[in-house]
């Protein structure tokens, strides 16, 4: 996507829907008692709308257990990702993954995942597929500071860089693994010098900015596309909120800090980089909020409107082919 | 004898008597240190007043840091196979290491560590080591957390020759199970349930152990055997209460460990009551259920008036809508009717 006026205002809406489906979503389910694993990305919204900015439809993604933003920035309904935090049967995954599992296949997008780290794998598996049915395809494995630590990352960045696989390691800095800072337990000030293990580009960028996060993305992206293999990405952000909403984020960190990342929030850095210019106006991105402020009233109606799983779906898509006999024998169900 | 249940005296909370448990342990052992995520939170922010900042994802670790400092409670990061890994190791070699894993279904991070290497090395090196090591770890649905943060899995590790596993089902057990889980020599994975953390029971101050292996009865009855896996056992008994009103007068026993499991209290009981449910919120093949099941079918067949039978989770991941959730989690209303219709069809 160029940055032309057209996908300015593309990116502006990324974030701002990004921001809205969390401040009003995560509270809307917690009012519904489904709020035990729903994690907030608020301020961290320029990472995924500027790496996915680059990706097209058939292109994969690969996410977390904060994964709301991927999922739109990669073009998921939100109204139906509100339908799956509230449990009904017509979010993407029919109510059966809920928050931490959210997945879209027709958008390329693999699931968040509820074990850290653990989705990354399944990126590099995507860009094997492009790559051996010659599909011209990306995959983007996002993925937090937390995970870095895992093992699976680092088999992952080996293996997609002695298969030559077209893949992004998108690393979402945001400072804190749960309550643990980033310096306790990195051996390395930056993430992005890992990548000199694996023999592939390090990019370090600032996450909060969409422009920066966007030109390193492309460059990342552009060489996986052309045949040159992996990237790492480290993007360093921020996020506003605690790890999930019954965690207080002062517990571990202080006011000034939050403070500071605050001034230098996405869509207000957004606003301030872009506006000065005079080709998008304040009330076109006010127009935008407001788009999105509706939008997320007609995801909650959506969602409450939709009807739940029936009980007895509870059996289905475990397997392809299974006797559903076998799911029950010796339980006693009463369904 | 060691009391299975306590008479008299002060109650703590589950979560607060394996605290107790392990702050009492490390006073009593330095050998003793603990090392898990999150497990005091905000780590190495001392400079800023920051300690302790979550003190445990469910507060069980709460304090410690501050009595034991950051040398024995070692927050670590997101690393399972490595710092698993290096528990195991630290505690065949000197140290009597507590490890925390998260919840049960991250496991698989670590598995090869805990199957290939603690449950292993005793018998594979001929006697010459010993892995004192303690798995401290969560189970448990019915709390809209979805398939990779729900999931009951003892059995896993019961199949495992080589490792222990205790499952405490209230704050007594949780106390007397935990310093018996520290002070042995083999690997003992301790399973703490999400549902039961704030229910208080009554724990004794001084320190105690409950013997590993050992199952307790909560009610005596002759109508019918039912056995319970950690928060399964107070579904057995509120399906007592149940099952009494109807005339039916149900034995509970509480397994406590699920490895070794207590097969003869078990099949001692069933000779009474001539029948048995089991009730478990693990998967059902392969399953403790089944497992205890088929124990009691071979060694008191003659006993039986009735098949031994099961009351589990489907054959399923577990769900996050609530109302599959619901149905997902065996619950009192289903104890009684298969109870009811194993007396209707045998009796």
């Amino acid at each position: 996507m160029e940055l032309n006026k057209e996908g300015l205002l593309h990116l502006y809406r990324v974030m701002s829907t990004i921001r809205h489906f969390e401040e009003r979503g995560i509270p809307e389910t917690g009012q519904r008692g489904m709020s035990a694993s729903v994690h907030s990305s608020v301020g961290q919204e320029a990472v995924p709308a500027g790496v996915c900015a680059h990706l097209s439809n058939e292109d994969y993604i690969g996410s977390t257990h904060r994964g709301h933003g991927h999922c739109i920035a990669k073009g998921v309904d939100p109204k139906a990702m509100m339908a799956e935090l509230f449990g009904r049967a017509s979010g993407p995954n029919k109510g059966k993954g809920g928050s931490m599992h959210i997945a879209d296949m027709t958008k390329g997008m693999l699931g968040t995942n509820g074990v850290v780290a653990a989705s990354i794998p399944l990126a590099v598996g995507a860009a094997l597929t492009s790559k051996i049915k010659k599909l011209n395809r990306v995959a983007v494995a996002f993925f937090g500071d937390g995970a870095a630590n895992q093992g699976v990352l680092h088999e992952s960045m080996n293996l997609a860089a002695v298969w030559n696989l077209p893949v992004i390691f998108c690393c979402e800095n945001n400072g804190y693994a749960e309550s643990t800072p980033f310096e306790y337990a990195s051996s390395v000030e930056a993430l992005s010098d890992r990548a000199a293990s694996y023999d592939m580009p390090g990019f370090n960028v600032d996450g909060m900015d969409v422009f920066a996060v966007y030109e390193a993305a492309g460059l990342a992206i552009e060489r996986a596309r052309s045949g040159d293999g992996p990237s790492l990405l480290e993007c360093k952000t921020y996020r506003y909120y605690g790890h999930t909403v019954f965690d207080d984020p002062l517990t571990y960190r202080t006011k000034e800090e939050e403070d500071y990342y605050k001034t230098r929030d996405p869509l207000k850095l957004f606003r301030d980089k872009v506006l000065p210019d005079g080709q998008i106006s304040e009330s076109e991105l006010d127009g935008i909020d407001s788009d999105c402020l509706k939008l997320m009233e007609e995801a909650v109606q959506f969602a409450d409107s939709s009807p739940m799983p029936e009980v007895s779906d509870l059996y289905v898509d475990v397997y392809s082919d299974y006797p559903l006999s076998m799911m029950k024998r010796g339980t006693n169900m009463s369904i | 004898m060691v009391e299975m249940i306590p008479a008299a005296g002060r109650e703590l909370l589950y979560r607060e008597a394996i605290n107790e448990a392990l702050k009492q342990e490390m006073r009593l052992d330095e050998n003793v240190i603990i090392m898990g995520e999150e497990i005091a939170g905000g780590a190495g922010r001392e400079h800023l007043g920051i300690q302790d900042a979550w003190g445990g994802p469910f507060r069980t670790t709460v304090g410690l840091i501050q009595e034991f400092g950051k040398e024995r409670v070692l927050d670590t990061p997101l690393s399972e196979a490595g710092f698993m890994g290096a528990a195991i190791g630290a505690s065949s070699t000197g140290l009597r290491v507590i490890a925390e894993l998260m919840f049960v279904d991250f496991m698989g991070v670590c598995w090869d560590q805990l199957i290939n290497n603690a449950a292993k090395m005793r018998y594979m090196f001929g006697g010459q080591v010993e892995v004192p090591f303690t798995m401290l770890t969560r189970i448990g649905a019915g709390f809209g957390s979805a398939a990779q943060h729900s999931e009951s899995f003892y059995s896993l590790f019961s199949h495992m020759p080589g490792l222990k596993g205790v499952v405490p089902s209230d704050a007594y057990t949780a106390k007397g199970l935990l310093t018996a889980a520290i002070r042995d020599n083999d690997p003992v994975i301790y399973f703490e349930h999400k549902g039961l953390y704030t229910q208080p029971s009554i724990v004794p101050e001084e320190s105690y152990t409950l013997p590993l292996g050992k199952a307790r009865t909560l009610k005596s009855g002759t109508g019918i055997t039912l056995v319970g896996i950690s928060k399964m056992t107070w579904i057995c008994m509120d399906a007592a209460a149940e099952l009494n009103k109807l005339g039916i007068d149900a034995e509970v026993i509480d397994l406590l460990s699920v490895s070794p499991i207590d097969y003869d209290h078990i099949i001692e009981s069933v000779r009474k009551t001539h029948a048995l449910v089991v009730v478990d919120e693990d998967t059902p093949v392969c399953s403790i259920a089944s497992d205890i099941c088929a124990r009691v079918a071979e060694e008191a067949f003659d006993y039986l008036d009735a098949p031994p039978t099961k009351v589990t989770a489907p054959h399923t991941p577990v769900p996050y809508s609530r109302v599959l959730e619901d149905q997902y989690v065996p619950n009192v209303p289903r104890v009684v009717t298969t109870v009811k219709s194993l007396y209707e069809g045998y009796r």
